[in-house]
């Protein structure tokens, strides 16, 4: 089921499968090596809406929700 | 020759750099701290040769003005090699950078860097493989202890002199296709003569990366053909070229990881894995914030206290052979009185705070605390219409203003860095804490230098919801992307050596400054320009309720804030503070200088980085800000006490 990255569940692992929004997010996302097919592990959210934490390719990244709201993700059974 | 370290940030490019150079360039645990190049000139094997340590950058798309500059200076031409710095423990997405490098066509080495988190990892690297599908040598190192720096510099020097270049690994034959297609049309029907190496130039414009769009000749037939190949590209796969050609490079990189290195144990869990559990908390991660900058206020705090009484009582006793060796009011006496001042009001009053501070600052910068932190405030930061990579030259702030003015280049949106600019020379520096430190906390008392760092924030988080209100700036601007790098546990060496750089800047820059400025001062107090000035500030001295003899010191404080605090002492005669100056006047007075306009100094980095417009509205801004607060300041204490 397709979802967006915000939805899933700490340690829970998801497949992104499309990144909606113009050729600057879609860059940046790259550059950290976040690309469509690419899994990711979700580590934790902060307080009060505030950025979530991920893990992909070894590294953790910090995602503002705003953003992961925009990463179309399927969540890996 | 020229060797450029380039590679993606905080990969440890300027700890490596350092070991060349000496400590000359800024390092912490945290992307994003180099945003200019620093250069050193070095001998390798009998070879001159400078050393240039780029800003990192994560890719070689034109990004942000931190991105471009690092760019830029490697498609200059001067560059005769690059040390491409990768993160070993991060082998897939520092190899994206490593294949852009590639079709620079440089003579290129890769130093594969943190090997010993890589291992920690359980990550296993087949050198000589990676070596070979790249066709460059490849060489490990952990540049915080400085292993493998000599093999590298070893392989740079040859692979100088042999000038090879590394292979280039294709992407689909469908995309090569039309790499080639369109390389081929450049050349020969548009004769296109440029100097970025074809295939570079020919993968940029179909990823249509807007800087080398631009530097084409005005030519409607090639734009239309770029297009072309873009909506080709486009219709075969179903996804925009960019994200083609992004996703092409990444399935390389993905492949030479999987070629080149295996995971032979999962990783070892270690303790900084409890640490960010807590750390990072969503409730616990606060308390520890809380905690942590408690402590270092603290440490700070009972290190210079302890320092500054003695130091005082030494610089008083001192002051008072000078009246008995010469005669009081006569021109000698202010000379020498002004040059004693200076020196040491250096001494017992700016580094007793200034020393711990740097260390603190430097101690929390290496392990890696910091971008933990921007994760944990980053909310609070949205809630002041701020977003994402602002918070990294608001903590650069606390150390000196001028490097947060510049580190607002890491912000894609002009109008974005204008109002972080700003609000950034507004954070307290290491010279406006030092005077909370020496006059509240000293005088008054630990918890009301706390109040004024708790006020300051507040202040901050308002005047920035007022300027993005003023200053609108588009909503297309991205949230937090923010690296969270492990955390490490750096050599002590280099933290002190890093503090010990920034404390040698005051001691050349700013200290010459201000005992100039003490004796400049004692000149117009002998000649009585002093009052004038006094007089013309008055008003607002009045205002303030301050003594009328701090006026001159606000103007000095212009130069350097911590004159302001040096020459107060001077201004009033007196040391012994309390004894001239109520609580209240103390609070104002840091209060005031504590907002009002940034140093010379910063002025010329606002204006350097946001104009002439930028700089005055920055400097009436904070001027009026300061007012403000102080007045509320004096009322409110007048009240309690």
């Amino acid at each position: 089921m397709l979802t967006t990255l915000d939805q899933i569940y700490e340690n829970k692992k998801a497949t992104v499968t499309d990144i909606q929004g113009g050729q600057g997010i879609r860059q940046r996302l790259g550059q950290m090596g976040i690309h469509p097919g690419d899994t990711i592990t979700m580590l934790r959210y902060g307080a009060l809406r505030g950025p979530i934490l991920i893990e992909v390719h070894g590294s953790q990244v910090a995602l503002g929700r705003g953003i992961a709201s925009r990463i179309i993700v399927e969540e890996v059974q | 020759m020229r060797i450029a370290l380039a590679g993606q940030p905080n990969c440890g490019k300027s700890t490596l750099f350092n070991h060349i150079a000496g400590y000359k360039a800024i390092t912490s645990n945290f992307p994003g701290t180099t945003v200019k190049y620093t250069e050193t000139k070095t001998h390798i094997n009998g070879h001159t040769c400078t050393c240039v340590d780029l800003p990192g950058t994560y890719s070689l798309t034109s990004g942000d003005p931190a991105e471009v500059e690092a760019r830029n200076h490697l498609l200059s031409g001067e560059v005769d090699v690059i040390i491409n710095v990768i993160d070993a423990s991060l082998l897939i997405r520092s190899l994206e950078l490593t294949l852009q490098l590639l079709e620079l066509e440089v003579p290129m080495v890769l130093c594969l860097n943190m090997m010993d988190e890589s291992q920690r990892k359980g990550i296993q690297i087949d050198i000589e493989k990676l070596s070979k599908l790249l066709g460059i040598p490849v060489v490990p190192t952990i540049a915080t202890t400085g292993k493998g720096l000599k093999p590298l510099f070893m392989e740079v020097v040859r692979i100088l002199e042999e000038k090879k270049t590394g292979i280039i690994p294709h992407f689909s034959r469908d995309v090569e296709d039309i790499i080639r297609q369109l390389i081929l049309d450049l050349r020969t029907e548009f004769k296109l003569q440029h100097h970025v190496p074809s295939r570079f130039l020919a993968v940029k414009l179909l990823e249509n990366d807007s800087f080398f769009v631009d530097t084409l000749p005005d030519h409607d037939d090639m734009s239309v053909r770029i297009k072309r190949y873009q909506a080709k590209l486009e219709e075969s796969h179903g996804v925009p070229a960019d994200e083609v050609i992004s996703s092409e490079r990444h399935a390389l990189a993905m492949n030479l990881s999987e070629k080149a290195s295996e995971v032979v144990h999962p990783p070892q869990r270690d303790i900084r894995i409890v640490i960010d559990h807590w750390a990072m908390h969503r409730v616990f991660g606060y308390v520890i914030i809380a905690v942590v900058f408690y402590a270092f206020f603290n440490f700070i705090f009972s290190i210079g206290e302890y320092l500054e009484a003695p130091l005082m009582n030494l610089f008083n006793q001192w002051m008072n052979q000078l009246k008995g060796s010469f005669r009081e009011g006569s021109l000698s006496f202010f000379l020498s009185a002004g040059v004693l001042q200076g020196i040491m009001g250096g001494v017992a009053i700016v580094l007793p705070y200034l020393v711990p501070f740097l260390i603190g600052l430097s101690l929390l910068e290496d392990v890696g605390y910091l971008p933990r932190a921007a994760f944990l405030m980053d909310v609070f930061m949205h809630r002041i219409g701020l977003h994402g990579k602002a918070v990294i030259p608001f903590i650069l702030g606390y150390g000196c203003s001028v490097p947060a003015v510049m580190a607002t280049r890491i912000l894609e949106f002009p109008q974005h860095r204008f109002i972080v600019s700003i609000l950034a020379t507004m954070i307290p520096c290491a010279a406006r804490t030092t005077i909370i430190f020496a006059l509240v906390a000293f005088f008054i008392g630990p918890n009301a230098a706390l109040g004024i760092f708790a006020l300051n924030i507040l202040v901050v988080a308002i005047s920035g919801k007022i300027l993005s209100l003023l200053f609108p700036y588009p909503e297309a601007s991205l949230g937090l992307i923010l690296e969270i790098p492990a955390y490490q546990l750096p050599p002590l060496r280099n933290t002190l050596k890093k503090s010990w750089y920034r404390v040698r800047e005051f001691i050349v820059i700013a200290w010459p400054i201000l005992i100039i400025g003490s004796v400049l001062l004692a000149l117009m107090e002998y000649g009585g320009i002093e009052k004038y000035i006094n007089w013309i500030l008055s008003p607002l001295t009045h205002l303030l309720g301050l003594p009328v003899s701090v006026g001159t010191t606000l103007i000095f404080g212009l130069l350097r804030k911590e004159l302001s605090m040096i020459m107060l002492t001077q201004a009033l005669g007196t040391t012994q503070v309390l004894t001239v100056m109520t609580k209240t006047q103390i609070m104002v007075f840091t209060v005031f200088v504590t907002f009002y306009i940034p140093c010379l100094a910063t002025i010329a980095a606002l204006w350097k980085e946001i104009g002439k417009k930028g700089a005055l509205l920055a400097i009436l801004f904070t001027l009026s800000v300061a007012i403000i607060l102080a007045f509320a300041t004096r009322v409110f204490f007048g009240i309690i006490l």
